[in-house]
């Protein structure tokens, strides 16, 4: 249904000496009929009342604003009754273009069409609103899973809690002290998980699983279907939100093999040491005769690479913890403490001084090069590069080597797999170390299955006193996600967005590449290999769109076919003109600002390019780049994320398959008989504004260079 | 109101003190879990001392590229309010009903400011660019940065003279200047309080023996991020603040008044990190540069090994465990010699370079007595838990010094701690 649109043309800011408005306004009454055109000085104070009016009386409900950018004013250009349209006329117009210039105008006008297109093709979404449990699952029951479980509880919320074992506590249980994590950082701490788990077993809206598995997880959030194995017992539970904090395990030993760990019986690990220690007792391991010269190995140097590709996070501080538990139960013994560098980062500084400050603890940097035994089981270390002078022999009655923490997520099959049951796999993608992907960074829940938070030590090797802050936050966004899939919303990063994707499966030609392609696993397929959308999974980022070779997916308010009209209402000048236009499809959350922020600087580009932001450039449809070469455009650029290891697409695959789907575009081009280079990806990052001109220009001249397209004018 | 009902009544927001990552990241969190928020910045902007670094690591991603996702989250989420240029005075109540005394700055520009630069050309007088660090100028009345939000201007009322002078306000076209505008306080009743109020740089000039402020090419690691930072004072280009020439090789100084009772006793966690980081920047810049870190441990825990390992692998960034002992300027070339002790050899090393970069560490923003006896300090500044009154909780550098994903972690967990502390006096 056709929509009654208003335009709103405004001069503030600079635009009205930079633009003749009244060719602004005539074009949107003749060329767009809209039927309601106004202008203002400056529509966001005052006169944004007229705008509401014609909303909210005259029945506008397509309402195309050119003025500011979309970035700022947001809240004063809302109109909840309305579609809205931001065409950024200020930023990417007036402030980056020679004033009262031909193209300047052509570029607005351009905007405007563009923009009353979106404006008549989008609806409101209706959104998604069937998903609604509001209990948590979490998965795993040591002191991140604990801290989770207690905190979601308190904050009015029911939890289901799995742990494999038959008690909770996980490996805090074994623990004889934790590492102080608090002023003055002076004394290993009590452990006391005893305490946490009798509030959590007394909480009524806490179930807890012990000695139980997750055999099955299916749904989305908001209506996660969960299968809960105890022994024989099945069990089935129906989740809102999920927190997985399986933990780690200790490395495999065979990898300590060359400090004598398996042939020595004096040469234990730090886990061991910490029984020992519970118990009371430190002794040698073949007699349970006393120990006097004790060495502690932080196992992290170059030559440990073999087991954990990282260093160790904590063992720095175990290897000081446990240096302190050797001096209180054995205080004549002397521990010796070999380390590459001391991490101790932060407060923990404090305690690294304190143990310094032991007479009986001797520190030195140093590489164990080799380990043997001789007579009575006493353990010869050689250590190279040591500030002791160089390297040095020493003989102990006790080597502890420090333990690596492998996180669950790097061997699901043995540390109990969450089994999805998505399309995608049965757990939770990892980085190359092994660990749950998430942006590491500013986001570091947002992992890529929707609803599924992880936290402590699967996430990375971390202390006691981390993992529980961890857990706490892994609640908090389980519950803001169960908050936002009743009201059918997305979370992040495009929190409250109420569209998802439609299909239109009558064309459907079952090849899968939209499921496979989703970075978050929304899409799973029927026997027929058509996709079934799970809606509270999607993140709105529109890669399936994208990914679709028959364009047989939308949401209510971006479609191929919108960006494809807005392609198409570009004027495009008769050959010959040296009017080159060029479109240039860029990503709204970096691109589009960085665009902007170059219009704030006041840096002049290029007037031949007419940008259109989309959501992701995993969004964009090979189809749109031919429908811009064959409609004229003389050039495509694609302004996109960073794509690899160290990724910065929001949505963590845009801008890698975007890169697959250019050998399409090059067919499409080779097809059209059009040069190669009028296609061009472009990496750009929030921060390339001052680059941006400079940018634009190469590729307007080398589009120049190729010449006018050949098709303008069909 | 029957007085009665207002004793009994439980506020359901929360406040956040502090508007940088932590305290972004609280209120967001918090917001898209269904609690009204309201934000309080002492700064005109939000975004807090990430806004200006350069690039994160491990990662070299700019923090311009998270700070934009949250500020839509921000712009979208009508449970979030904010207040810039404000600060705590007093707090005082329990769990679910504080009353919050907050101070408001001046900043001479109100609502109406639409950006449009205008007041700026006409505006005489100038400023150190307090966001460079002084490393450049702007106009009194200035737009804080690129990526300011709000992206509203604002007076430095320390440069303006508006006795003389009220140009800006006859070229604004939106009356949006007010030179009149007073200081302002107001009460706010909250159910709960996240203190994010972050860090400051550590003050390198208290640091005798490396020649902050004596020597201009000796400089800090907060400076290093705004000279490599394309909106920067130099655009980018690292340059030696004495002469303005390229630089071909830098030393950083790790440790510079940390890890040492007379400056900070703690160490702050991500200077290493920070100045493996800053070399790469150097080294894009010119592929004949070189860098040298003199540190006493590289402090780069857990999977952060990997990027340090990345960094190593470029056989122009080389790395000292050495302690710096002082650092000479040659009075008539002006170029600086770092001298340090190796620490494995105790041979005494003498480096010459352009630049000096001093890791100097993170202290804790907020002092002694502030915002009153509801909130408990360490030795350090930063907040202890167990000092502090229920229902307010810390997040980030106010708690102890961390990186930006810990604030991130922290940040998140804070809002459900401050969600549970409203919930929990609601329901009981």
């Amino acid at each position: 249904m056709s929509k009654k649109l208003g335009v709103y043309v405004c001069g503030g800011c600079g635009i009205e000496d930079c633009l003749d408005l009244r060719k602004l306004t005539d074009l949107a009454a003749s060329e767009c009929r809209a039927p309601v055109v106004r202008t203002s000085p400056a529509f966001c104070l005052e006169d944004a009342r007229m705008i509401r009016e014609d909303v909210e009386r005259q029945g506008v409900d397509g309402v195309v604003i050119a003025a500011c950018s979309p970035r700022v004013n947001t809240e004063v250009f809302s109109f909840p009754s309305a579609v809205v349209e931001r065409v950024n006329i200020r930023e990417q117009v007036a402030w980056s273009h020679p004033p009262r210039h031909d193209e300047t105008q052509s570029l607005a006008h351009d905007y405007v069409r563009m923009g009353v297109v979106r404006a008549q093709k989008a609806t409101a979404p209706i959104p998604y609103t069937e998903a609604n449990e509001r209990t948590i699952l979490v998965v795993g029951g040591g002191v991140t899973g604990i801290t989770a479980a207690l905190d979601a509880a308190l904050a009015g919320f029911s939890v289901v809690v799995v742990e494999r074992e038959p008690v909770l506590g996980g490996y805090a249980r074994r623990l004889h002290r934790r590492i102080p994590s608090r002023p003055p950082y002076r004394d290993p701490q009590p452990v006391d998980i005893e305490a946490s788990i009798r509030r959590l077993e007394s909480l009524r809206n806490i179930r807890v699983h012990k000695g139980a598995e997750v055999t099955e997880i299916s749904g989305q959030p908001g209506r996660f279907d969960v299968t809960i194995r105890s022994g024989e017992h099945l069990e089935n539970a129906t989740v809102g939100a999920i927190v997985v904090a399986t933990g780690w395990k200790p490395g495999d030993t065979a990898s300590f093999e060359s400090y004598g760990l398996g042939r020595f019986p004096h040469v234990v690990t730090s886990v061991t040491l910490e029984e020992m220690a519970a118990k009371g007792r430190i002794v040698r391991p073949s007699d349970g005769g006393p120990v006097n010269r004790v060495a502690i190995a932080v196992c992290d140097g170059p030559g440990d690479a073999r087991h954990l590709p990282y260093e160790g996070n904590v063992s720095c501080l175990v290897a000081l913890k446990q240096a302190l538990y050797i001096r209180e139960l054995c205080p004549d013994a002397i521990v010796y403490l070999f380390y590459g560098d001391m991490q101790a980062p932060g407060q923990y500084e404090y305690f690294y001084k304190r143990v310094q400050g032991d007479p009986g603890v001797f520190f030195s940097r140093g590489e164990v090069r080799s380990v043997s035994e001789e007579a009575d089981h006493k353990v010869v270390m050689e250590v190279h590069n040591t500030a002791l002078g160089g390297a040095v022999q020493v003989s102990v009655d006790l080597l502890i080597v420090s333990t690596d923490m492998v996180p669950a997520s790097l061997d699901p099959a043995s540390s109990g797999s969450l089994n999805l049951r998505y399309l995608q796999g049965k757990d939770l993608p990892t980085t190359s170390a092994g660990f749950v992907d998430s942006n590491f960074i500013c986001f570091p829940y947002e992992t890529r299955r929707t609803g599924i938070y992880s936290a402590g030590a699967v996430r990375q090797a971390t202390t006691l006193a981390a993992c529980a802050q961890d857990g706490t936050a892994a609640a908090l966004k389980a519950i803001q996600c169960i908050e936002n899939s009743s009201a059918g919303a997305a979370v992040h990063p495009r929190v409250g967005d109420l569209s998802f994707p439609k299909f239109f499966m009558q064309k459907c030609t079952s090849c899968g590449r939209c499921s496979q392609e989703c970075p978050f696993g929304a899409l799973e397929v029927d026997a027929k290999n058509h996709p079934v959308l799970d809606a509270n999974r999607c993140r709105r980022c529109g890669i399936c769109m994208g990914a679709c070779p028959v364009q047989i997916i939308s949401f209510d308010d971006y479609s191929v076919d919108m960006l494809s009209s807005m392609i198409r209402a570009v004027d495009i000048p008769e050959d010959g003109e040296d009017r080159p236009r060029i479109l240039a499809l860029a990503c709204e959350n970096d691109a589009y600002p960085a665009l902007d922020m170059a219009g704030i600087a006041r840096l002049q580009y290029s007037a031949f390019v007419r940008v259109l932001p989309v959501r992701c450039l995993g969004s964009v449809n090979s189809v749109l780049i031919a429908d811009a070469v064959s409609r004229g455009f003389d050039g495509v650029m694609l302004m996109g994320c960073k794509a690899g290891e160290d990724y910065q697409c929001h949505f963590i695959r845009g801008s890698e398959l975007l890169a697959t789907r250019m050998q399409n575009v090059r067919e499409t081009l080779d097809r059209l008989a059009l040069e190669a280079e009028r296609v061009h990806v472009m990496e750009v990052a929030i921060s390339d504004s001052a680059e941006i001109p400079a940018m634009l220009e190469r590729f307007v001249q080398t589009v120049r260079q190729v010449g006018p397209n050949p098709l303008k004018g069909f | 109101m029957d007085p009665q009902e207002s004793i009994a009544a439980v506020h359901r927001s929360i406040l956040v003190v502090g508007g940088g990552i932590a305290g972004i990241t609280a209120a967001v969190e918090a917001a898209e879990a269904g609690c009204d928020v309201v934000v309080v910045e002492k700064e005109a902007y939000l975004g807090g001392r990430v806004a200006q670094l350069h690039q994160y690591f491990p990662k070299l991603c700019p923090p311009y590229c998270g700070l934009e996702i949250n500020f839509q989250r921000i712009r979208n989420n009508r449970r979030i309010r904010f207040y810039t240029m404000a600060e705590v005075e007093t707090i005082s109540g329990q769990p679910g009903n504080f009353d919050v005394t907050i101070r408001q700055r001046p900043r001479y520009v109100n609502d109406r400011c639409t950006a449009c630069n205008d007041c700026v050309a006409v505006c005489p007088v100038d400023r150190p660019n307090a966001f460079n660090f002084g490393m450049d100028r702007t106009k009194a009345i200035y737009l804080p940065h690129a990526l300011a939000f709000p992206m509203k201007y604002v007076i430095d009322d320390s440069a303006c003279e508006p006795a003389a002078c009220a140009k800006c306000v006859e070229v604004c076209r939106y009356d949006a200047i007010e030179l009149q505008m007073a200081p302002k306080s107001f009460n706010l009743r909250v159910g709960a309080i996240i203190m994010a109020t972050g860090w400051k740089p550590y003050d390198a000039a208290k640091i005798d023996n490396l020649g902050f402020g004596r020597y201009a090419d000796v400089i800090t690691n907060v400076m290093m991020e705004r000279l490599a930072a394309p909106n920067g004072p130099t655009k980018g280009k690292i340059v030696r603040p004495s002469d303005g020439k390229p630089v071909k090789s830098v030393a950083f100084v790790q440790c510079a008044g940390q890890r040492d009772e007379a400056h900070l006793g703690y160490c702050s966690g991500i200077c290493c990190l920070a100045s493996l980081k800053q070399a790469t920047y150097i080294r894009a810049q010119d592929p004949e540069s070189r860098a040298v870190i003199f540190y006493i441990d590289l402090r780069t825990p857990g999977s952060y090994s990997l990027f340090s390992h990345k960094v190593q692998d470029d056989p122009h960034v080389s790395v000292v465990k050495g302690k710096v002992a002082r650092i000479l300027e040659d009075a008539a070339t002006g170029e600086l010699a770092v001298e340090a002790e190796h620490i494995l050899s105790l041979e005494k090393i003498r480096v010459k370079v352009d630049l000096v970069v001093l890791a100097s560490g993170m202290a804790a923003s907020l002092d002694d007595g502030k915002p009153g006896a509801a909130i408990g300090f360490d030795k350090d500044h930063f907040l202890l838990p167990e000092e502090t009154a229920p229902g307010i909780f810390a997040a980030g550098c106010a708690r102890g010094p961390v990186d930006v994903a810990t604030a991130a972690q922290d940040a998140t967990a804070a809002a459900l701690k401050a969600l549970g502390a409203i919930r929990s006096r609601a329901s009981s």
